[in-house]
């Protein structure tokens, strides 16, 4: 390859350069301005009271501090959300990882027209905007009495979360050579043999990418949590949008800020570690077309 | 693999997709089909010092008998679908009437909450995504050429807008772009106005969405890009800047051609997510100017108005769920040919 000319590096650089402040001074600017009072984050005078925190000094005695923090997490009990949270990410995560992937092999490994068939199908579940199906989930489950629970949400997002489960899974089978798990049929194995011994032990990079999905997907999601949920069950998510609602008549916009804050900081600490599950699962798709 | 094995294996994720994704599909539909029950009146006598009155008076224990025998409400048949709220049919046909040029037409119509609703998320859909495959793939090429160390942080930089809770990302941007934020101000600064706000008018509120929507989207593009351009034939590349192509040349007719696949695929998933949005119309608290379907439905279910307006959210989710089937029909009737000439 010839040497580039220095505009174009200068052009490359530059471009990058801007794109890297866009994707992470928002992020950064929140952090500082969680620190610091209501008057600085949000200053009538000027946006750069909030970088010396005047008013944080006036009314604080210091440059930083963490009265946000403690309105969210201890006056609001941002903590049960947190303890919600938790426990729906965590079961959506195991449960669907399960079902999908004894389904997704499944899918993979039956050369019946059929199995494309439910690829597409779920295809287009996979299309379906959430809300759209929370009007099918509200009448029923009043009358069942079951609206409001964490268990509820958890096996609704179990299966919202199938179709996309479905097929990450059912590409990575793919890409597992099917002599694999044949080879250990005609030594005797039953399917569930091979699939246990066989399939199992190479499985787990898939599993874990697909894993991250599902759990950014439970993590994330505001629609149903936001209607399938009562008050004391909700999780981060809608917690902080109730606290908008009536912070904003408080004046504790800051018990907002800082619960964004702490529940961005497991995402950052997420895509540290498995950045490159990460990339590899966004790419799994795409390379098969 | 044998039928039964297949349906050993398959039947739990099948059974859970049966039941909450196809059959609440079904519960849409025929939710969408009733209405609530009128409350029931009855006529009663009320007899004081000056003489006896007929008066009308709602029974409670009545309407509340009615509405738990019947849940579902009374048959409308396709009455919600026509009403005000959704497709309108009389309130076009009026503004049809009533003359005044396509302007005036257009105006009437999109003073509709389900029009409405759906100019904004059709235009954010088909804005964004063409934004957010340009921007992805201009940050892979520079991605692409910078040295191995640092490489990776940048990409994990690039990750972070695609990975926050889509709420909580469009609340860190509306607050950076309140009035009394460093973007807002910094903008009334420059414009020397100060009473200017994004928030007020509709063009700035669904230019502020849209932006939101490219800085989401673009890492996922920018992701399978950057993966695309490591697969680029080195061969091919250099024989090209052989034969004499620009640098640019070699981008548009090799590069580009080997990311064509990539392009539908992103293209494709954009359009589904895009087509769902609905966070950021409660994060940038923009209902005022710019709502989208799934906002529509959500507001409805909500019950802001004091009751929760089931056959409305129902209505709504239908024609939701029929605008995407329209947007996906191309792509599976291509994947059902490909596959009938495979077979």
């Amino acid at each position: 390859m010839t040497r580039s000319p220095l505009w174009l590096s200068v052009l490359s650089l530059g471009f990058l350069a801007l794109w890297i402040s866009v994707a992470s001074v928002p992020f950064l600017w929140t952090l500082w301005g969680s620190f610091k009072v209501e008057a600085d984050f949000f200053s009538k005078q000027d946006w750069r009271y909030a970088l010396h925190g005047i008013r944080t000094m006036a009314e604080t005695g210091g440059a930083f501090t963490g009265a946000g923090y403690e309105g969210a997490w201890i006056k609001e009990e941002f903590w049960k959300a947190t303890i919600n949270t938790a426990i729906v990410t965590c079961s959506v995560v195991t449960i669907s990882l399960t079902l999908g992937t004894l389904g997704g092999y499944a899918l993979a490994r039956s050369g019946f027209r059929y199995a494309f068939w439910i690829l597409i199908i779920a295809l287009i579940f996979r299309a379906m905007p959430h809300i759209t199906l929370v009007s099918g989930y509200l009448l029923p489950f009043f009358q069942l009495n079951i609206w409001g629970h964490l268990t509820t949400t958890i096996i609704v997002m179990v299966a919202i979360n199938q179709p996309f489960t479905l097929w990450m899974l059912h590409s990575f089978f793919l890409n597992i050579p099917k002599d694999l798990d044949e080879s250990a049929m005609v030594d005797g194995c039953t399917r569930f043999q091979a699939f246990r011994y066989v399939i199992i032990p190479v499985m787990w990079p898939g599993v874990i990418t697909t894993g991250l999905f599902s759990f950014l997907l439970a993590y994330n999601d505001f629609a149903l949590t936001a209607l399938l949920l009562t008050e004391e069950n909700q999780t981060m998510v809608p917690k902080i949008a109730g606290f908008l609602g009536n912070a904003q008549e408080q004046g504790n916009v800051m018990y907002a800020v800082s619960a964004v804050v702490s529940a961005t900081a497991p995402l950052f600490v997420l895509v540290m570690v498995f950045q490159r599950q990460i990339v590899s699962g966004l790419t799994a798709g795409a390379v098969k077309g | 693999m044998p039928h039964r094995t297949f349906l050993t294996f398959i039947w739990p994720s099948a059974l859970a997709m049966l039941l909450f994704i196809a059959l609440p599909i079904i519960s849409v539909g025929v939710q969408s089909l009733h209405i609530e029950h009128e409350q029931v009146v009855e006529t009663v006598k009320n007899c004081g010092p000056f003489g006896c009155k007929e008066v009308e008076v709602i029974n409670a224990d009545a309407t509340a008998q009615l509405q738990a025998d019947k849940p579902l409400g009374r048959f409308n048949g396709l009455g919600t679908y026509t009403n005000r709220n959704h497709l309108a049919f009389e309130e076009i046909s009026a503004a049809m009437q009533a003359g005044g040029g396509p302007g005036a037409f257009f105006g009437a119509v999109f003073n509709l909450p389900f029009y409405k609703a759906l100019a904004f998320t059709l235009t954010y859909t088909f804005v964004v995504t063409p934004f957010v495959l340009i921007l992805g793939f201009f940050i892979a090429l520079s991605v692409n050429r910078l040295p191995g160390v640092v490489k990776g942080p940048t990409i994990f930089v690039s990750l972070l807008p695609m990975i926050v809770t889509p709420l909580i990302g469009s609340l860190i941007l509306f607050w950076m772009i309140d009035s009394r934020g460093i973007i807002g101000g910094t903008l009334q600064l420059i414009f020397d106005d100060p009473d200017l706000s994004l928030k007020a008018s509709p063009a700035l509120t669904w230019i502020t969405l849209i932006i939101y929507g490219v800085w989401h989207h673009a890492p996922f593009a920018f992701v399978v890009f950057y993966a695309g351009l490591q697969t680029v034939p080195k061969d091919t590349l250099e024989s090209a800047m052989i034969d004499g192509a620009s640098r640019w040349q070699s981008v548009v007719h090799v590069v580009l051609p080997h990311l064509a696949p990539l392009v539908v695929f992103i293209a494709l998933i954009q359009l589904m997510d895009n087509f769902r949005v609905f966070e950021p119309v409660v994060g940038f608290n923009a209902e005022a100017n710019a709502t989208s379907l799934s906002w529509i439905i959500y507001n409805d279910l909500r019950g802001s108005d004091g009751t929760t307006l089931f056959s409305s959210a129902a209505a709504t989710s239908m024609l939701t769920i029929t605008g995407v089937c329209i947007l996906l029909a191309p792509v599976v009737l291509r994947t059902w040919r490909d596959n009938r000439q495979r077979a």
